[in-house]
């Protein structure tokens, strides 16, 4: 007979490692969000809520200012490459403060031994997505590191637009009572970079959902007005992390349904497999919007009627704040869970 | 989606949860053997919507979280060295050793790497003849099989710089040590599918006959839990104690031999420590004498590796199913999957982190109360 013997019974002392930056620390989850607090906000002043841009009044326009690092591996990957990628990324936070996007600044920051012919490709792509999005490259910067320095090429694209008449969208302007809309299917650009990354060989070709935003906002913006009141793009971190800082930020809770959730069969079984949550995987072509529920069909009925947003839907709804968590979900059993941020690194699991 | 969306029908899951009611009529306890049926219970709080007096009580089927300490710390130590390329499923990464994790020992600048098949780590020992490559093998009856090909592989294409350090564990002596403890509670099993679709469930039968115990071999979706509690309290209810199939479309009584053949050429049964439990008699693998050239230990001294536990977490009583996490005074406070203390908080199948993720606070527990 086996006995067991309760001295063994304990855990170690944590040795988590502290005085690092870790791979975590950029997955836009917990860790992001007390490097932020901890290291950056605690020098540079409290700019408030964190929100994808910041709006700069000059005379009597409202200039929205963003800037966004780009270090994505593979460079190019299903549905998309970094150098469309830095366009949109930018053009989709100018566009979450109800932006309409007019100039970007773009610096490159390569490793000796990159191949011209890359390079070419990836700029060429950067002007196909900026004359899509009517923005212009007005500035930049090139450096060069040595061989091992940096990864191939790494890009910085930062981005000023203007406010849109009507549009108050902010982090902060969630209300009990909002509707949380959904742009379309969650999940396909980290499930696609990820295949491609790891050399998973999945059968299906999931293609990243990589895409601007802007034209989109401004169709929720022409009918919603002021009503659309807080707009994220759900990237690094996923809709859990997304929801979890817009509401934070808004101080106010947020349920949704789980079984209504668009997560494309694809990406589904691609997370099945690795043991992710679609809930924690990025997204560079959707968006999640809190709307007054008295414009909350006329928003979605424009979001349909846009390319961008053929399969948007409700999701759930904006509550009070208080209870036991920020986020949760609806199960299909009927039970609820809380819907928390991603922690550190996605790790897949065993088995 | 086929074989995942019709195990998650909503309605099909009420109708079970009604089908229970009716079938349940004395309290039961019943243990779920692994951590992936865990996470699935929790994360859709079935166990919240049982029947009053079903329990489930967590079982030890996470990997990550019974591999023992003194194990962790040989891989912080074996990734640390400059000659080393270290390989492991992600989730060991952030398993706290003595002295800190591998994603730390990665930040310092070892060379760790995440694989999703262990034969990746031998195609990186074969790119790169001039390191070390070591492969992290740890995991129940599931993944041995493919490791013990990544083994068969290196040997048959005469790669010297490749070895294994080996933590593998079996588990149906984990569940004859739980219903040997003296604080037993579990009077039921659902046994972990994915072991069974390889072992087959013969090893089994003479578990259930010997203790009068249930067992009920489960899939990870939701209606498998589901069908597999009502399977079990059935049992229970009418008196009978023999091994029943729900996972039948993955699961077969004599397994898959051919992996198991090939895990009876590479490994041999031993002794083996589980983290939160101790040792427990041949309830592990070992390489065998003709693949003991593989053996990472042997091949890199790892003697001087000093571990030290904590008296503070209680991931032991957790880990035989006779505490939940909410029982933990550091749970969710000073134990959290950013600063975990214990395994059980770090894998997404160990039973802190599956309740941690669902929300699962002191205060909701104590509200359900």
């Amino acid at each position: 007979m086996t006995t067991i013997d309760p001295a063994r019974t304990t855990c170690p002392v944590p040795a988590t490692e502290t005085e690092r930056v870790l791979l975590g620390h950029g997955s836009g989850g917990q860790l992001m969000a007390e490097l932020l607090s901890e290291v950056v906000t605690a020098q540079l002043g409290e700019p408030g809520p964190l929100e994808d841009a910041a709006l700069v009044g000059v005379g009597d326009t409202d200039l929205v200012f963003s800037t966004d690092g780009f270090v994505v591996t593979p460079r190019f990957f299903p549905g998309g490459d970094i150098g469309s990628l830095a366009v949109y990324g930018t053009v989709n936070d100018l566009a979450m403060r109800g932006a309409r996007p007019v100039a970007l600044a773009l610096a490159y920051l390569l490793e000796e031994g990159l191949p011209l012919a890359e390079l070419r490709e990836i700029t060429a792509s950067v002007a196909r997505a900026a004359h899509e999005c009517g923005v212009r490259v007005v500035t930049g910067d090139t450096k060069v590191v040595g061989r091992g320095a940096a990864d191939g090429c790494y890009l910085t694209t930062t981005g000023i637009g203007v406010r849109l008449r009507g549009a108050f969208p902010s982090a902060t302007r969630g209300e009990p009572g909002d509707i949380v809309l959904l742009s379309g299917p969650i999940g396909a650009h980290g499930t696609a970079i990820m295949s491609a990354r790891e050399g998973l060989g999945f059968e299906s070709e999931i293609r990243s959902d990589s895409r601007p935003l802007h034209g989109l906002v401004a169709a929720m913006i022409t009918a919603g007005g002021p009503d659309v009141h807080a707009l994220r793009d759900p990237t690094r971190g996923g809709l859990a992390s997304a929801l979890n800082e817009l509401a934070e930020a808004s101080g106010v809770t947020v349920e949704i349904d789980e079984i209504g959730l668009p997560v494309p069969p694809q990406v589904a079984s691609a997370c099945e497999l690795l043991g992710l949550d679609p809930l924690h995987v990025a997204n560079e072509g959707c968006l999640v919007a809190f709307v007054a529920a008295s414009s909350a069909d006329a928003v979605l009925a424009a979001m349909r009627n846009h390319p961008a947003g053929r399969q948007a839907q409700a999701i759930g709804v904006v509550g009070e704040a208080g209870g036991l968590a920020k986020v949760t979900a609806r199960t299909l059993v009927g039970s609820t869970r809380v819907v928390d941020m991603l922690v550190g690194e996605q790790l897949p699991r065993i088995c | 989606m086929k074989y995942l969306d019709e195990y998650r029908d909503p309605v099909l899951a009420r109708r079970l949860l009604a089908e229970l009611r009716t079938v349940a009529t004395s309290p039961w306890a019943i243990m779920e053997v692994c951590g992936g049926q865990t996470h699935t219970l929790v994360r859709q709080g079935i166990d919240e919507l049982l029947p009053a007096g079903i329990r489930m009580i967590h079982g030890p089927g996470c990997p990550v979280c019974v591999t023992p300490l003194e194990t962790i710390d040989k891989a912080v130590a074996i990734a640390a060295r400059p000659d080393v390329v270290f390989t492991s499923y992600g989730d060991m990464l952030r398993v706290p050793g003595t002295s800190g994790d591998l994603l730390g020992v990665k930040a310092r600048g070892g060379d760790v790497r995440v694989v999703y098949t262990p034969l990746d780590a031998v195609r990186i020992a074969r790119e790169n003849p001039e390191r070390q490559v070591v492969f992290f093998a740890v995991g129940f009856e599931t993944t041995a099989p493919a490791n013990a090909m990544a083994v068969l592989h290196a040997a048959e294409t005469g790669l010297r710089n490749f070895s294994v350090l080996v933590s593998h564990v079996l588990v149906p002596p984990a569940m004859t040590a739980i219903l040997d403890a003296p604080d037993n509670q579990v009077q039921a099993f659902l046994a972990a599918g994915h072991v069974c679709a390889v072992m087959g469930w013969t090893e089994y039968e003479p578990i259930a006959a010997r203790y009068r115990v249930p067992i009920v071999i489960t899939g990870f979706e939701p209606l498998d839990l589901l069908e597999g509690i009502v399977l079990a309290v059935r049992q229970l209810e009418t008196g009978r104690a023999t091994v029943e199939n729900q996972y039948v479309r993955a699961v077969r009584r004599a397994g898959n031999t051919a992996a198991q053949d090939v895990v009876r050429r590479v490994f041999r049964v031993t002794e083996r420590t589980w983290r939160g439990i101790g040792p427990i008699p041949a309830s592990g693998l070992a390489l065998t004498a003709e693949f003991a050239g593989f053996d990472a230990e042997s091949r890199f001294a790892t003697d001087g590796v000093r571990t030290a536990e904590h008296p503070d977490c209680i991931a032991g009583r957790i880990l035989r199913g006779t505490a939940v996490p909410t029982d933990c005074a550091a749970y969710g406070t000073r134990c959290t999957p950013r600063t975990p203390l214990g395994a059980p908080m770090v894998s997404a199948e160990g039973t802190c982190a599956a309740f941690h993720h669902a929300g699962r606070r002191q205060s909701t527990v104590e509200a359900a109360r």
